[in-house]
């Protein structure tokens, strides 16, 4: 394909939460994330979109802030933009500001301070939607006069909404006004709000009602424990026939393939006992993480956010976190690279590194295929005073297990550091909004992707990989064991199985913790194939139940509390502190955690005689 | 007065905020987003634990202040 020439660089400017996303992806077709809190967005994208006569331009969407003096490193990022020195890139040609046109007290300050660049600019009033129900009334050819650029009416979220703005965009841009660049920016703004934009009232009925609700310092506080504690229940209940389906689909394509290739021993092995049984392994929790999903993206765009930081500010203040750290903390639920990258909207770099520093305490999506094995085998399902599901209830205890945890490391580290100084918390909370099921269902049509690309790909390569490992080489002549351990496999498990008898782990598990490093779903396939190339042909859920004691699966879940087996994360950790030595930290001090709690779990289970 | 003695409901006008440390930078932040002379204010709410944060209301945005840094706006209040 031709790359078509680019006529012009346009980037996306504004305050947090004013739509510059949804913005870009209308414009350019894109998928960023968007979610109604502020700092959605903390790196640069860049994309492609052609206007009605056919000029291609290159669209820059970039992290919202407050102001151009940045307070934290997402906001340098929009600030280095715009002067031009962000490195190997020269300044836009033309800033597009965003603004919401429900906020302009707020926004049209920047969008003032935006000015001052001296650059061409057009300013698009973003959620006129919500704007005109409100009953705000802008003038904008008046706003327009005033500030000397182009304004442009969008509603990002309403196909067509920005059809206007890239219809200017591709006209002839006025040249940058030239201001004063020590006036009073306050001064003007409400100049601007008296004489172009009429309110009927500053803030949302709807919001004041929902905030003394939300934020009732009792109800509050219970409505957030229920809201958590529901989707614990849900990704139990929910998934079950679901994920019946999935498993019973995987056992009769299996079986089906596995006899057409009886005539090939090996390759049939390879397909049934590494392919199937692994891959299958890990593909029936679909279902459950798409539900976890599902709450989160709801929660995401809600605006509740926001506010469960706000309820939760001075508990994570004692802990040695903030308020802040909430949202890349509940982002790690999902996986911990983007809870960490989520951490540049925090301003104070010691809130960020502990941020970081615990985010892997957070039980992230591919833990949930362990955990949901080990409790289904485990752990009876009944029902425990009439609505909870006894299984739902052990999850939670054990996401609960880490947040505590966490929070206990986020305060030793306080105590380590003895800081006395002030950090900041100054969070905006935005409007609530209604989630769009068509965006939802995007979104988790996106996860189910992700998820199966990751077991089309690394997983799948993993297992096919372990299962050469745990074949070759093969038994000896007099073999009286199952030929697997005599493998490369069974001699690593038993290597590695002297480091971890103390805590209970047979040296199956032990093999599989290792390909588990990159991608911690592996150690569910990897379980699987192992046994299944021992011989055993049950599903790996009942072979658990009936080969583990208690005390060897409550330590293996205790030690997936802390797992500091996850390669990715710790190559994030890298680059987002530029340290090796964060990174040796976190993974010397995740590893001492995990095997102390393997180890008490285990000896502790089993002086109980389990 | 300080915005962080103000009342739960009650409405004030920012006379200014205040520098805790030279070039405070949590200040000029809260003059950002609009904590300037003559500038409304209302105290919307207050966190569960502590009373504290803040729930403010400033232009036509809410922000969740600490006490620390609410006590760096001035105000006056209004009847
Ligand atoms: N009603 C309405 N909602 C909108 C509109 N544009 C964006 N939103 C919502 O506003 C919220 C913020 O949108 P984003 O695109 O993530 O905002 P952003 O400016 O990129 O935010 P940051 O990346 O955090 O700076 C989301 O909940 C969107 O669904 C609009 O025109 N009308
Ligand atoms: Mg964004």
């Amino acid at each position: 394909m031709i790359e078509a020439v680019v006529s012009l660089r346009l980037a996306l400017v504004g305050n947090p939460n004013c739509g510059k996303t949804a913005l870009f992806n209308q414009l350019t077709g894109g998928r960023q994330k968007v979610a109604n809190y502020a700092g959605v967005t903390v790196e640069r994208k860049e994309g492609r979109f052609s206007g009605p006569s056919g000029r291609t331009f290159q669209l820059i969407d970039l992290p919202g802030a407050y102001s151009l003096e940045a307070a934290s490193p997402d906001e340098v990022i929009t600030r280095d933009v715009c002067l031009g020195h962000f490195p190997g890139e020269t300044a836009p040609d033309a800033i597009v500001c965003v603004a919401d046109a429900t906020n302009l007290r707020l926004h049209l300050r920047f969008v003032l301070e935006v000015r001052r660049l001296g650059r061409p600019m057009v300013l698009a009033l973003n959620m006129m939607d919500a704007a005109r129900k409100r009953g705000i009334e802008i003038d904008v050819a008046k706003l327009e006069e005033a500030l000397g650029i182009p304004v442009v009416e969008t509603v990002a979220v309403r196909r067509g909404g920005a059809a206007a703005l890239a219809a200017r965009l591709d006209g002839e841009l006025p040249p940058a006004v030239v201001v004063d660049a020590n006036s009073d920016l306050h001064a003007e703004v409400r100049a601007l709000l008296a004489d172009a934009v009429s309110m009927p009232r500053r803030t949302a009925e709807i919001d004041d009602a929902l905030d003394r609700f939300f934020l009732h310092p009792v109800l509050g506080l219970g409505v957030l424990a229920v809201i958590m504690f529901l989707i614990f229940q849900a990704v139990f209940s929910w998934a079950e026939p679901l994920m019946e389906g999935i498993e019973a689909g995987v056992g009769l394509v299996g079986a089906w393939v596995g006899s057409g290739l009886a005539s090939m021993p090996m390759l049939q092995s390879l397909v049934v006992d590494g392919i199937f049984a692994g891959v299958g392994g890990v593909l029936v929790f679909l279902p459950q993480i798409l539900i976890l999903f599902l709450f989160i993206l709801a929660l995401e765009e809600s605006g509740y956010l926001p506010r469960a930081a706000f309820l939760l500010d001075r508990l994570m203040l004692k802990a040695g976190l903030t308020g802040r750290s909430f949202i890349p903390l509940l982002s790690s639920f999902a996986c911990a690279i983007p809870g960490i990258m989520a951490t540049r909207s925090i301003q104070d770099p010691r809130d960020r590194l502990t941020t970081i520093l615990i985010a892997p305490l957070m039980t992230c999506s591919a833990r949930l295929p362990v955990y949901a094995l080990l409790i289904a085998a485990f752990i009876p399902d009944q029902t425990v005073a009439g609505i909870f599901n006894l299984q739902g209830i052990v999850l939670f205890s054990l996401y609960v297990a880490g947040i505590v945890s966490a929070l206990a490391v986020a305060w030793v580290i306080k105590l380590i550091r003895r800081d006395k100084s002030e950090h900041a918390l100054l969070m905006e909370l935005p409007s609530y909004r209604i989630p769009h099921p068509r965006d939802i269902a995007i979104g988790l049509w996106e996860r189910a992707n992700i998820f199966l690309k990751r077991v089309g790909g690394i997983i799948l390569s993993l297992t096919i990989i372990l299962w050469f490992l745990s074949t070759f080489p093969g038994a000896p002549e007099a073999a009286t064991e199952p030929a697997i351990n005599y493998s490369f496999a069974g001699m690593l498990g038993r290597w590695l199985h002297v480091l971890f008898e103390p805590i209970g782990f047979n040296w199956q598990i032990s093999i599989a913790l290792v390909p588990g490093l990159a991608a911690r779903e592996v150690a569910v396939s990897s379980l699987a194939t192992v046994y299944a190339l021992s011989g055993h042909e049950e599903g790996l859920q009942a072979i658990v139940a009936a080969q583990w004691s208690m005390a060897t699966a409550f330590s293996l879940l205790a030690w997936y509390v802390f797992a500091p087996m996850c390669l990715s994360t710790l190559a994030t950790v890298r680059r987002e502190t530029n340290s090796w030595r964060q990174v040796w930290i976190m993974a010397g001090y995740l590893f001492a955690l995990a095997y102390l709690a393997s180890f008490l779990t285990y000896q502790i289970t089993r002086a109980f005689g389990a | 007065m300080r915005l962080s003695e103000l009342s739960q409901g009650a409405d004030a006008v920012v006379r200014e905020v205040e520098n805790v440390v030279d070039g405070d930078p949590i200040a000029r932040r809260l003059r950002d987003y609009g904590f300037v002379r003559g500038e409304p204010v209302r105290l919307v709410g207050r966190g569960p634990i502590g009373a504290d944060p803040l729930l403010v209301q400033i232009g036509f945005t809410r922000f969740a202040l600490r006490r620390a840094e609410a006590a760096r706006v001035i105000v006056e209040s209004v009847p």
